[in-house]
């Protein structure tokens, strides 16, 4: 058996190497509760991430983008379900992650936390809530932790019909009438700050940054990322013939990226904090599915250990 | 195709197609319901595959229904006089701007979800009657049908034994869920009535070779619906003393009222737009 | 979710003829529950034609501390690999 500072030095080194640490493998405690923290905060996201757009599907306006908003929607929950799987191999039960994000411990993606209005909002969660999260995501199909690695390339794959749904969606209503271009811009207009928000904190005001940098569990910080996404979006943005709304957006040609405005950081805070326009609709509806089945979990686990005892 | 048979009228192909479609539509629509609310992530993903298979049936259905409405009035008018459509009938305008007595459905799949235990119920009543009537459908003498059956049948087997195992599991599982899964059965036991009840273009498809008479998949279904309630410890209701048709004749509770509502509305709100 | 509901790892055969592997987890509160799960988690989009699952707490696994014990006196029988022996570019068939 090594000591303490020869695993830590075996870690670093695989680590170094590219080497992926797998489950039983020896990690730093701190390592360990950083990936627990950020897996499980992904999973919710994902899960919480159904009810803004699965708002919408009793009202999807044709019979295919209806399937396809269903289809959407039940990807992300397979998708919090492979990311609560990739969190299990850590030592922590699927059951105690649902309980911290039900009591209001574990945070989630706080862009949920912002209303549909309209039809335009599931276009534009397509195109900038998804385009966001995959900038995110992209990365971490390398990250070193072997299972998160893996539950994030078959995130990823999925994914990618994701955003093209949300564009089409928009692009649809921008040829469309006067008003349904309206619509689309007045969704984009709600929507793009709470994108940008997607990415985090700047980096000198991002806590964990550093070391998840360090562990390879991140590649690129939140403002390498954010300033990709915009650089992005603004030529897709032309694309529709909708307008960006930020008046400090520009073409920086020395330092070939766009500028961009100052984030509203209080609105951020604020909203991660619990005080954005939908936190406690969405925490609710969790806690009222998990009540709803309490009886119906109790049942099937009641019927499995009568049947296992009849075997 | 609808011209190769002489003694049918359009019609009633038309309007038997389109019940075909509407059960699975309202059915579906029910069911996308739960995702995002259901009990067991596992489920709420198992239940949104099921909403999605029917979903899917219901545009196979409509995209045929829409081809024999196109050919009873070429210049087709969206289904109703709607003035907006003007590409003839099309799968959207027959979901999406027909008025509810103009629906085809049986009652049973626009009833509201209840409790899991509750849509459970319906759903299994609903697939194992499903899954009769496709199977004596794919010898249907209209081969677009028989093709469309021949394909759902596959994913209806499906949810046929998804639905008994858990009619069984919730059933033989506690005392509340017993509880529940009974006053589930015994609540809807009416409304599966009608699923026998041949509406006049059922009569006329089954007399022509096309569609299927109903009444005479009433024993194997109520055979399947007691070997599972046995297995389940469940009590089946006696037999429905004089049962009515009322949706496949257009006559429907507020409940589809309120599921059309929700669905075209934006269809209904900005009319003629393209999504 | 329910605590008394275990986990299961579950293995995908993705087409005939290829093995199954193993694709990730999920809960159930028995067999056939997971399998079905399974089928509508893991094989959505065509993944699949087989699933296997296995409890989690059936599965046994090596000590990544016995590594080295385990693995690395593989390291040095090369001659177990056909490219270990030289013969003449001639012989055909072998």
């Amino acid at each position: 058996m090594q000591d303490e500072t020869g695993l830590l030095e075996t870690f670093d080194d695989k680590v170094a190497k590219e080497i992926k640490i797998e489950p039983r493998d020896w990690m730093p405690e701190n390592y360990r509760k950083n990936l627990i923290r950020q897996i499980s905060q992904h999973a919710h996201s994902e899960i919480v991430g159904m009810l803004p757009e699965g708002n919408w599907i009793t009202r999807a306006p044709s019979l295919r983008r209806k399937a396809t908003l269903i289809a959407k929607v039940q990807d992300e929950a397979g998708h919090g379900l492979y990311l609560y799987s990739a969190a299990e191999t850590m030592g922590i039960t699927r059951e105690e992650m649902v309980d911290q994000l039900l009591t209001g411990k574990a945070k989630y993606s706080s862009i949920f936390n912002y209303p549909t209005l309209t039809w335009a909002d599931i276009g534009a969660i397509g195109w900038l809530v998804d385009g966001a999260a995959i900038m995110n995501q992209v990365p971490l199909c390398r990250t070193s932790y072997g299972p998160y690695a893996r539950a994030m390339i078959r995130v990823c794959k999925e994914e990618s019909f994701h955003q093209r749904q949300g564009f089409e969606i928009l692009l649809t209503l921008c040829r469309g009438s006067n008003e349904q271009k309206d619509m689309a811009q007045d969704a984009l207009n709600r929507w793009w700050w709470p994108s940008l928000m997607m990415f985090g904190p700047n980096d000198d005001n991002s806590p964990h940054t550093a070391q998840s940098m360090k562990w390879k569990i991140k590649r690129f910080t939140n403002d390498e990322l954010r300033q990709k996404f915009v650089d992005i979006c603004t030529e897709q943005a032309k694309i529709l013939g909708l307008t960006i709304p930020d008046p400090e957006l520009k073409w920086n040609d020395e330092k070939k990226h766009y500028d961009f405005g100052e984030i509203n950081w209080d609105e951020f805070w604020k909203v991660v904090n619990g005080d954005g326009p939908c936190n406690s609709e969405r925490l609710a509806a969790r806690v009222k599915a998990h009540e709803d089945g309490k009886w119906v979990r109790e049942a099937a686990s009641a019927y499995a250990e009568k049947r296992n005892r009849n075997n | 195709m609808a011209d190769q048979i002489s003694n049918i009228s359009t019609t009633q192909l038309f309007n038997y197609t389109l019940n075909l479609a509407d059960n699975s539509l309202i059915m579906g629509h029910r069911l996308s319901e739960w995702t995002g609310h259901g009990p067991i992530l596992e489920q709420d993903i198992a239940m949104s595959n099921i909403a999605l298979d029917l979903v899917g049936q219901s545009r196979n259905f409509y995209q045929y229904a829409a081809q024999i409405k196109n050919k009873i009035t070429p210049s087709g008018d969206g289904g109703k006089g709607t003035p907006s459509v003007d590409r003839g009938t099309t799968e959207d305008s027959l979901a999406y701007l027909r008025d509810a007595d103009e629906f085809k459905n049986i009652i049973l799949v626009e009833l509201p979800n209840g409790d899991w235990g509750y849509t459970i119920a319906k759903l299994f009543f609903f697939s194992t009657w499903q899954f009769l009537l496709y199977q004596k459908l794919i010898p249907s003498s209209d081969a677009q049908l028989s093709a469309i059956a021949e394909k759902s049948l596959k994913e209806v087997t499906y949810h046929v034994r998804w639905s008994s195992e858990w009619m069984i599991r919730l059933g033989d599982g506690t005392d509340e869920s017993h509880q529940r899964i009974q006053k589930a059965i015994d609540e809807i036991w009416n409304y599966t009535a009608e699923l026998f009840l041949p509406s006049a273009f059922e009569n006329a498809c089954y007399e022509n070779n096309i569609g299927v008479a109903v009444s005479e998949i009433k024993n194997d279904w109520t055979q399947k619906i007691n070997d599972v309630l046995k297995e389940a410890t469940l009590t089946s209701p006696a037999a429905v003393s004089s049962p009515l048709l009322a949706g496949k004749e257009g006559r429907h509770t507020s409940f589809l009222q309120e599921i059309l509502d929700d669905m075209q509305y934006l269809q209904r709100t900005y009319p003629g737009c393209k999504w | 979710m329910n605590s008394d509901e275990p986990l299961w790892e579950i293995f995908i055969r993705s087409k005939q003829g290829l093995d199954h592997k193993h694709v990730g987890s999920l809960h159930a509160a028995d067999a056939k529950m997971a399998i079905e799960n399974a089928r509508d988690v893991y094989t959505r989009r065509m993944e699949g034609v087989s699933i296997w699952a296995v409890e989690s707490k059936n599965i046994h696994a090596s000590n990544p501390d016995d590594a080295a014990s385990m693995y690395d006196p593989a390291n040095d029988k090369v001659y177990r690999h056909p490219t270990f022996y030289d013969l003449p570019d001639e012989l055909k068939h072998m």
